[in-house]
């Protein structure tokens, strides 16, 4: 049982070199809590969980568990248990011995050994294969005994998980998926879920981080991060396709992209023409059937079978935007209508509250 | 599986390397096994003489048949005293060694340099190196107090020859050990630790399994190299005292041309032959089925 | 120009990978091979090339025989899905590569080296070593250095499938531009249904080294010709139950019996099998004419604009596509509505059973 507090915590890998791996950020991490790391390749999501876990010792700040520093401490005091990339499991060894290897070497007494392997085997879907050797699993499997390891031992405080779907067959992800979140529910664990794809960071995690060059964009569920993104990053990476993200003057309740007037849902100051941007995701942006809105021209229109989208030109600007099932396309010319409570504005890349009154 | 297409140019390029082959290995093996299957009269004149010279070479109470058998006795067991002592130690310094940094370099390089002298060079450092009266080794044992005497004593003579095999072939252990564990990915080192897993746990459940194919490939190597063992002990011993260090190949040299009886050194040349391959071909065996099971 | 495989089979180690494909390619718009990994994609895309010769079959370039021709004297460009660059070259030697090898002249090297380059939005990195690069840019280097070849024939094997999402969506979007402009033969393989949707063009349904289906890629995904082909061309998975009519009722699996509705009411007795796609579900609402089956919650995957919602029912596990976050809880009642109206209902062979149409 822990929660988990990072304090002032920043870090370089190279101390000569001007870009740091993590910036400075305070974070708690509650117990009990499923978060995601999501964020590109680079942006320090598998820093900071090496910092959490103690594989890294951090430049700068300290981290508490409960309240105790522990930065000093390695990783094997700190009772975390982590899961890496591609499945760590002993060879030699069945899968009821690798389950069994961490309280073993903990010198717990036998009994209570087999007894907590078999409710870890249970809860993971391993029970039939205790005995089988560890190697010859298929790779999610594996998966699930190298997470079996890390919860055998009752006293873990929390799980890390370093993408751990990566060696895992596209079709066979959900199931995965599915089991951790399941551990997840049944044991009420602190788990920090690492990964580069939204999916697995939306579906898994009820608060998801969002990091870019070192640091924390945004932390919030998944609901919240698609429907009020807070930087325009953030707006585009998560969603397929992500945000539109158009240059605009903004004054009042009124914003002007390549010369068209669009209606805001809140007033706002007079912002820099330079770094201003209206962000509107196009599931929220459709084409309009009777002519309503702005008006657009069609660059190329997409039929992904479920839905189809449209790539629109309004001025120099590229926009995608929702076609609804009964609009019919003609031509070139079509209009563009956008929901808005949908409807955000970024300045220097941050969300911008409008007054809404 | 991909058929590339056909260019027959390229046996041109090759029918050099076929012609040197010829010359150097395949009408010489041919010369053997001709000797082989012939006695003389002297003279120059042969005449065929079957299976005979073999049947002679595998039967212990022939005079030629004993002194086979002792000879691959003695091969044997060298290289399994060899190996007993440079697996398990190479493996040990291996683990030492640092796994990243700028000493990396040099440290290898340091263990590697008894490996980069020629054979006959190391017999003949280690001669004069052994001797009682002017050689370090040598009286430092004696000044301890121990028997040593390489030309008088089996014993002696029998470890001068081990140490040498030591001395120089442990660093190819060592680098072929240290390549395959850093091949390991951090990851299992990670877990190890997370798991509380103590040094010696981690060396067998982690470093020996993945050491599997390198243990068995450094294994094939040094048996086939002490198999074959030559130059240092006909430089540092000659084979003796008496026949203490006469290994199958200085037996050969022995017969073949200090007796001049080129029948049965052609015979016993063959069937030596014959044993290192048969040996090597299990050792490759059972790499490739390791491999298999690996992709099982 | 187009390139003809005629009746291709491919036998190799005893295994046939490929299986009497007959399949023609022609230039003007991208030619999708879809299908599953080990489908036999990359076979026959290196049969096309000329790397392979098939067992059986003749390969046809432009009406002429080609099947022994080697790929040195075809005009082929490949892009893999390992990013494949010179390690020790720059991005502009690694573009200009398969021009030196032809012996063009410096500045037309250069001239056309740099179109390429401004194409794919390499210009500034052009002195950079392929390792300094991330993984998108230098698959842009590979693709650069495909077309700057200006071959007839270009094949890419799974080209964005070892990028991160959001980088493989923006190559995406630009992909069909750019090759465009290449105006060569166009041979695009994936196993993402989506792919084959976004590039448009000609689709070929590929299992198990048979090419099912292949026409317009609306088309094949709307109107399947096979069962096989509905469950390649599905994303998530087709879901699927047996379904034995009787009169005015259809059981369902071994024991469920509904009514039938939609496409199931017009169809003669007999047995057979439903599919839909996950966007013929849905959890909220019956359709006008529904199935219905009560179910509990697996799991939701989230993708931000889409989720796929796992139902546990008695007919086995079904997929439903919600829109946006969907914020279901595993465990959680619920019923499953089946939009019988729009579903593909296929014989025992697995071919689509033709459907009267209302009057």
């Amino acid at each position: 049982m822990a929660r988990i507090r990072l304090d002032g915590i920043a870090h370089s890998y190279d101390t000569r070199s001007s870009t740091p791996a993590l910036k400075r950020l305070d974070h708690v991490w509650q117990h009990g809590r499923a978060y995601a790391l999501l964020g590109p390749s680079g942006c320090g999501k598998t820093t900071l969980l090496n910092i959490i876990s103690g594989l890294i010792m951090p430049s700068e700040g300290r981290v508490l568990f409960d309240e105790k520093d522990v930065t000093e401490q390695p990783t094997e005091r700190r009772n975390i248990a982590q899961v890496f990339q591609f499945p760590v499991i002993y060879d030699t060894m069945s899968v009821g011995e690798n389950l069994a290897f961490p309280l073993k070497n903990r010198g717990i007494e036998r009994s209570a050994i087999k007894a907590r392997v078999a409710e870890v085997a249970d809860l993971l879907g391993l029970t039939k294969d205790l005995s089988r050797r560890a190697r010859n699993l298929t790779a999610e499997a594996k998966q699930r005994v190298s997470l079996g390891r890390g919860l055998v031992r009752s006293d873990v405080a929390a799980i890390l998980l370093d993408e751990p779907l990566t060696v895992i067959d596209p079709s066979l992800k959900w199931q995965l998926r599915s089991k951790l979140k399941a551990v997840h529910r049944a044991l009420d664990l602190l788990m920090i879920y690492v990964t580069h794809d939204q999916v697995e960071a939306l579906t898994f995690a009820d608060e998801v981080v969002v990091m870019k060059d070192g640091s924390v964009l945004q932390a919030a569920t998944p609901a919240r991060l698609f429907e009020q993104p807070e930087h325009t990053f953030v707006g585009y990476f998560i969603g397929s396709p992500g945000m539109n993200l158009v240059a605009a003057e903004v004054e009042g309740h009124v914003a002007h992209v390549a010369g068209q007037p669009i209606e805001l849902g809140a007033r706002y100051p007079k912002l820099a023409a330079a770094s201003t941007v209206l962000g509107f995701r196009p599931d929220y942006t459709f084409l309009t059937p009777d002519g309503g809105g702005v008006p657009v021209r069609i660059r190329r229109l997409e039929d992904l079978g479920r839905r189809r989208l449209a790539r629109v030109a309004l001025g120099p600007h590229e926009i995608f935007a929702t076609v609804p099932h009964d609009v019919r396309i003609d031509g070139e010319q079509a209009h563009l209508a956008i929901r808005q409570d949908r409807l955000f504005v970024y300045a220097h890349d941050e969300l911008v509250t409008g007054d809404r009154r | 599986m991909m058929e590339k297409p056909l260019n027959n140019r390229a046996w041109l390029m090759v029918a050099p390397v076929f012609v040197l082959v010829l010359f150097s290995a395949l009408l010489p093996m041919m010369t053997v096994v001709n000797y082989s299957v012939q006695d003389s009269l002297g003279q120059n004149q042969f005449f065929w003489n079957g299976d005979a010279w073999f049947r002679e070479l595998l039967d212990p109470s022939k005079e030629i048949g004993a002194r086979f058998a002792d000879a691959l006795l003695r091969n044997l067991s060298f290289s399994l005293v060899a190996l007993l002592i440079e697996v398990p130690l190479g493996i040990a310094v291996a683990l030492t060694l640092p796994r990243g940094g700028r000493a990396v370099g040099p440290v290898l390089v340091i263990i590697a340099l008894p490996m980069l002298i020629p054979w006959n060079v190391v017999g003949t450092i280690w001669q004069i190196f052994s001797r009682a009266d002017i050689g370090l080794f040598g009286a430092a044992l004696t000044g301890l107090g121990l028997h040593y005497n390489v030309t008088q004593d089996a014993i002696s003579a029998w470890s001068t020859i081990v140490v040498i095999d030591v001395w120089h072939w442990t660093p190819l252990v060592i680098l072929l050990i240290y390549a395959g564990l850093r091949a390991i990915p951090d990851a299992y080192y990670q877990a190890a630790r997370i798991d509380a897993a103590s040094r010696w746990a981690t060396f067998i459940n982690i470093e020996l399994p993945k050491l599997q194919k390198v243990l068995v490939l450094v294994i094939l190597l040094r048996f086939m190299y002490t198999f074959m063992i030559y130059t240092e002990p006909f430089v540092v011993t000659g084979g003796g005292p008496g026949s203490a260090t006469t290994f199958l190949s200085i037996d050969l040299v022995k017969i073949a041309l200090g007796q001049v009886d080129l029948g049965p050194a052609a015979a016993m040349s063959l069937v030596y032959n014959l044993i290192t391959l048969t040996l090597c071909w299990i050792f490759f065996t059972v790499m490739v089925q390791l491999d298999r099971r690996r992709y099982a | 120009m187009s390139i003809c495989l005629e009746s291709v089979s491919m036998v190799s180690m005893g295994e046939s990978i490929i299986n009497d494909v007959s399949l023609t390619v022609e230039r003007g718009s991208m030619n999708v091979l879809l299908g599953p990994t080990q489908a036999g994609k990359t076979t026959l895309m290196r049969l096309m090339a000329g790397l392979d010769k098939p067992t059986s079959g003749r390969i046809l370039v432009d009406g002429k025989d080609a099947t022994g021709v080697p790929v040195r004297e075809r005009s082929v460009a490949m892009v893999y899905q390992q990013f494949m660059n010179y390690p020790s070259l720059s991005v502009y030697e690694n573009i200009a590569s398969p021009l030196r090898v032809a012996k063009l002249k410096s500045d037309e090297i250069d001239r056309r080296v740099l179109k390429v380059a401004r194409l794919l939005g390499l210009e500034s990195m052009l002195d950079r070593l392929p390792h300094q690069l991330s993984g998108g840019q230098q698959q842009r280097t590979a693709i650069a250095r495909a077309i700057v070849k200006d071959a007839d024939l270009v094949l890419l094997d799974e080209p964005l499938a070892n990028l991160d999402y959001k980088l493989r969506e923006e190559l995406r979007e630009e992909l069909p531009s750019i090759l465009q402009q290449a105006g060569a033969i166009l041979v695009y393989a994936t196993a993402e249904p989506l792919e084959a949707l976004l590039l448009g063009g000609i689709t070929a349904t590929l299992s198990e080294g048979r090419v099912i289906q292949c026409g317009p890629t609306p088309q094949v995904y709307h109107r399947p010709n096979h069962i096989d082909s509905a469950r390649v061309f599905s994303d998530p998975p087709l879901n699927e139950v047996t379904a034995t009519k009787q009169g005015d009722l259809v059981r369902l699996g071994v024991d469920i019996t509904v009514p039938a509705v939609g496409v199931v009411a017009k169809v003669a007795d007999g047995i057979y099998t439903l599919g839909f796609r996950g966007d013929m579900v849905r959890l909220e609402a019956p359709w006008p004419a529904s199935v219905s089956l009560p179910g509990r919650i697996a799991l939701a995957e989230i993708s931000g604009s889409e989720s796929f919602v796992h139902v546990e029912t008695a007919l086995g596990t079904f997929v439903c596509v919600e829109r946006g976050v969907s914020m279901r809880q595993p465990d959680q009642s619920v019923t499953l509505h089946i939009d019988a109206a729009r579903i593909f209902l296929f014989d025992r062979a697995g071919l689509p059973v033709a459907v009267a149409p209302d009057s």
